[in-house]
C-alpha cells in the first residue's frame, strides 16, 4: 500500500481529485502518449494542462462538466452517470457504457 | 558536502559521500548499457540524478506538470496482505476515493488466469458491479504464470525436472505445449472480462517463467486485439531480460530468449499491446543511487524505442525500488521522480 501511496503523491495525476482518470483513459481507448493525453483532455476541458492536477479548479470544472466528483452532491452524476458524460465529452468509446446502453436498450 | 543518507537495494539505510554516489550512478549506468547493448545516461542525466539523491528532503516529487498516469497490478490483493478486511469493490472504491488512484485494478487472490477461468462467471458480475459504482478505468489483471501448467500442478511434464536429467527436448516440448494452454486461457479470460465492460485487461508478470511465458502473452494479446479491436491490454513483465528457459522460441521471427526492455516493447505493440510495462530489477546489495542509474538506463532504453504509453513498474524489487512491502518514502520518493523527469515515460 505504501508503494501506491508514494508514487500518488510523487509523480501521479490524482486520480479523480483532478484529471487522472480522464487522461488514462486516453491512454486506454487511443493509445496515447502522456503529453498528448493531457493536451487531448486539457483541449476538450477548455483548461491548461498544468490545470489537470490542480484538485481546486479541476474539482469546479469536474462539477460543470458533470464528470463525478470526490465528494459527490445529491443530484451530481455518479459512477455511470459520469462516464456517460465522460464519453460523450472526450469523443471515447467507454466499454461498460456501451454495454449499459445496450443492457436499457438505450 | 556532508555525507548523504540513503539506502541499499535491501532497504538497509546507508551513508555515502558525495563521491561515493556519482561513482554508483556511473557504474549503474555503465552496467546497464554494457549488458543491453543501450547508450548509458548522458553527464547531465547523471548530474540530474545527483542532485535528487543529495536533496535533504525526506520526501521529493516530480515538478509540476511532469505528473504521470498511474496502473496498478493486484491491488485488491495488497489490501488483504494487510489484512484490511474489505471486499475487492470497497477495496477499488478506496484507492479511486482515498489513495489518489488513475485506474483501478480488479484481480483475483488467486492471480493467474488458470485458476480463475473455471470461476470467472463469479468475476464477471463483481466487474459489473465495480464499474457502476466507481468513476476511474478498472482493469482485471492476471498472470499467465506458465508454472502452473507443469505437473504436479498442472497436465505437462515439468521442465525443471526434466532439464538436470538431460531429456532437453522433452522440457522444449513440454513449454510448447503449455503455451498452447495458457493462451487459450488467458483468451477465455480476458474476453470474459472485457465482455463484462472492463475498460482494459492486463497481462502481469509476464516472462516470469521464461520464454515460453512471454510468447504465451504475445500470443494472446494478437488474439484478442483480432476478437476485440477495441479492447485495452496491458502487458507487464516480469524481468528485465526474457529467460531463455526453451531458448528457441520465436514470434514473428524473433528470438525471444535474451530480450531486454527496448526490445520486448517492439514485439509488444507488434501484437497489439496498448500499454507496456518494463522492468527493471533491483539488486540488493547495491545501493539505491546504483540501482536508480541501471534501472533509468534500461527504462529510458525502452520509452525511446516505444511507439505505445509505457508505464514502468516500480513495485516491490523493480524500477529501482527496495525490496520492501512497506517501501521507504526517502528513496521510493527518489525513484519516481528519477525514472519519470529522466525516462520522459507515459506512466507508472
Amino acid at each position: 500500500m505504501g508503494m501506491a501511496v508514494t508514487h500518488a503523491i510523487a509523480s501521479g495525476m490524482g486520480g479523480m481529485r483532478a484529471a487522472g482518470d480522464l487522461v488514462a483513459r486516453m491512454q486506454i481507448s487511443r493509445g496515447m502518449k502522456i503529453d498528448a493525453a493531457k493536451a487531448y483532455v486539457a483541449e476538450k476541458l477548455k483548461v491548461s494542462v498544468s490545470d489537470l492536477t490542480d484538485p481546486i479548479i479541476m474539482t469546479e470544472v469536474r462539477e460543470d462538466l458533470k464528470l463525478g466528483l470526490l465528494h459527490p452532491h445529491a443530484g451530481t452524476p455518479k459512477c455511470m452517470e459520469a462516464k456517460f458524460n465522460m464519453a460523450e465529452l472526450l469523443g471515447i468509446d467507454i466499454n461498460c457504457v456501451n454495454r449499459f446502453k445496450e443492457a436499457v436498450s438505450l | 558536502m556532508s555525507k548523504v543518507v540513503t539506502r541499499y537495494g535491501d532497504g538497509t539505510p546507508v551513508e555515502m559521500s558525495a563521491d561515493d554516489i556519482r561513482r554508483d550512478l556511473e557504474e549503474g549506468t555503465e552496467d546497464a548499457a554494457d549488458r543491453g547493448n543501450i547508450p548509458a545516461l548522458t553527464s547531465e542525466e547523471l548530474d540530474h540524478l545527483f542532485d535528487i539523491f543529495s536533496s535533504p528532503h525526506r520526501f521529493i516529487g516530480v515538478e509540476p506538470g511532469r505528473e504521470v498516469v498511474l496502473s496498478y497490478d493486484g491491488s485488491p490483493i495488497k489490501m488483504l496482505r494487510a489484512q484490511v478486511n474489505v471486499d475487492r469493490l470497497q477495496c477499488l472504491q478506496i484507492y479511486e476515493k482515498l489513495l489518489g488512484a488513475d485506474t483501478l485494478e480488479m484481480g483475483h487472490m488467486d492471480y493467474s488466469f488458470k485458476p480463475i477461468k473455471p470461476i470467472v462467471t463469479y468475476e464477471q458480475p463483481l466487474m459489473e458491479q465495480v464499474l457502476s459504482v466507481t468513476t476511474a478505468p478498472v482493469f482485471y489483471g492476471a498472470m499467465p504464470n506458465l508454472g502452473l501448467y507443469s505437473q504436479p500442478d498442472g497436465p505437462f511434464p515439468n521442465p525443471s525436472e526434466l532439464i538436470p536429467e538431460g531429456k532437453i527436448e522433452a522440457a522444449m516440448q513440454s513449454y510448447e505445449a503449455a503455451v498452447e494452454d495458457a493462451v487459450r486461457d488467458i483468451v477465455y479470460v480476458s474476453g470474459a472480462m472485457h465482455e463484462a465492460g472492463a475498460d482494459a485487461v492486463i497481462l502481469d508478470t509476464v516472462g516470469a517463467a521464461g520464454d515460453a511465458d512471454f510468447l504465451a502473452g504475445l500470443k494472446a494479446t494478437a488474439i484478442l486485439k483480432e476478437k476485440y479491436p477495441g479492447i485495452c491490454v496491458e502487458l507487464g513483465m516480469a524481468g528485465e531480460f526474457v529467460l531463455g528457459m526453451h531458448g528457441g522460441l520465436t514470434w514473428e521471427g524473433e528470438r525471444l530468449a535474451g530480450l531486454y526492455a527496448h526490445q520486448q516493447v517492439k514485439l509488444a505493440q507488434k501484437a497489439g499491446v496498448t500499454i507496456f510495462g518494463p522492468v527493471c530489477n533491483t539488486n540488493t546489495s547495491e545501493s539505491t543511487p546504483w540501482n536508480m542509474a541501471r534501472a533509468i538506463t534500461f527504462m529510458k532504453a525502452c520509452c525511446e524505442a516505444a511507439d505505445i504509453p509505457v508505464h514502468v513498474n516500480m513495485g516491490m524489487g523493480v524500477g529501482g525500488m527496495t525490496v520492501n512491502d512497506h517501501p521507504p518514502l526517502d528513496v521510493a520518493s527518489r525513484a519516481s521522480k528519477a525514472m519519470v523527469e529522466i525516462c520522459r515515460l507515459d506512466g507508472l
